[in-house]
């Protein structure tokens, strides 16, 4: 039995944005991590295009794991995805092969235009992470499901990146900053307002 | 990016190069033509050997999941 996990990321870009750029979001700063990228076996069929890649990355391991896995420690991963242009979708089903004896990670992701906002770009994510490795097999799956999200929060962050690059919003401020500026300039003003009132106070002799 | 093969460097950039311009003004826009094969198989014929020479498992890296039953299944009750 292994570990499953979904999760939605939305991308604030149209799914013809993020199509044209998908097979630019290497490198980019949340990526150090991906070593190569190699395309295996492209075709296109119909209005499909499908295409299987080989990507690599380093992969550092726990002290503790370090018995199972002998360096080198990449991890080279196949990653097939369907384009489809006319129904506007973007498959993606990502594996490791190597090490697959000590803990396999599968992820399918689909992209496709935001039901709620036609303007956006949805993508659903599922992960399989298992380990068949007798009496650590929990260990291994808790911290490869651990690993794993990590790198697709990394993942998430980079296509963003990638996407702000080609095709910028007019106000690229995070709305996060903008609260934070906001509580900025109220701490300032009750400052203000505030020293009158503590200079005046009577000092202690 | 780099290539697997660091001798495949050149072929891999002519060729993303080529697949990029022909993707975005091409393949998006409906049209199914390859005008990049010539690139596509010197680079591929590089790639391959840079494979066999580092010894990654070739069955594995053949093999498609995607659309297949290979696929991982959903499991039940997991609102999916």
């Amino acid at each position: 039995m292994g570990k499953f996990y979904t999760a939605s990321v939305v991308y604030k870009w149209t799914w013809e944005q993020v199509a044209q750029v998908f097979w630019m979001r290497y490198p980019n700063p949340y990526s150090k991590h991906v070593l190569t990228e190699d395309v295996l076996a492209r075709r296109v069929s119909g209005n499909c295009l499908y295409t299987r890649r080989l990507l690599t990355k380093t992969n550092p391991v726990p002290r503790w794991g370090e018995r199972f896995i002998p360096g080198p420690r990449n991890v080279c991963i196949v990653e097939e995805s369907i384009i489809d242009s006319s129904g506007h979708t973007i498959t993606t089903y990502t594996r490791n092969i190597a090490m697959h004896h000590v803990m396999s990670v599968e992820e399918k992701c689909v992209y496709r235009v935001n039901p709620e906002n036609s303007k956006w770009t949805l993508c659903e994510k599922s992960a399989w992470v298992s380990s068949a490795v007798f009496g650590f097999g929990a260990a291994i799956q808790a911290f490869g499901l651990d690993r794993f999200k990590k790198n697709a929060t990394k993942a998430t962050r980079g296509f963003e990146y990638i996407l702000e690059k080609w095709f910028p919003h007019p106000q690229p401020v995070h709305s996060t900053d903008k609260l934070k500026d906001k509580a900025r300039k109220v701490a300032e003003a009750a400052k203000a307002k505030a020293s009158p009132i503590m200079s005046a106070r009577p000092q202690p002799s | 990016m780099n290539s697997v093969g660091e001798e495949c460097q050149e072929l891999k950039k002519a060729y993303d190069e080529c697949f990029n311009k022909w993707f975005s003004e091409r393949f998006l826009k409906g049209v199914t033509d390859d005008s990049c094969a010539d690139h596509f198989r010197v680079y591929q014929e590089c790639v391959k050997k840079a494979i066999k020479e580092k010894k990654l498992d070739l069955w594995e890296l053949e093999k498609d999941v995607l659309g297949t039953e290979r696929e991982q299944k959903v499991p039940p009750g997991s609102g999916k």
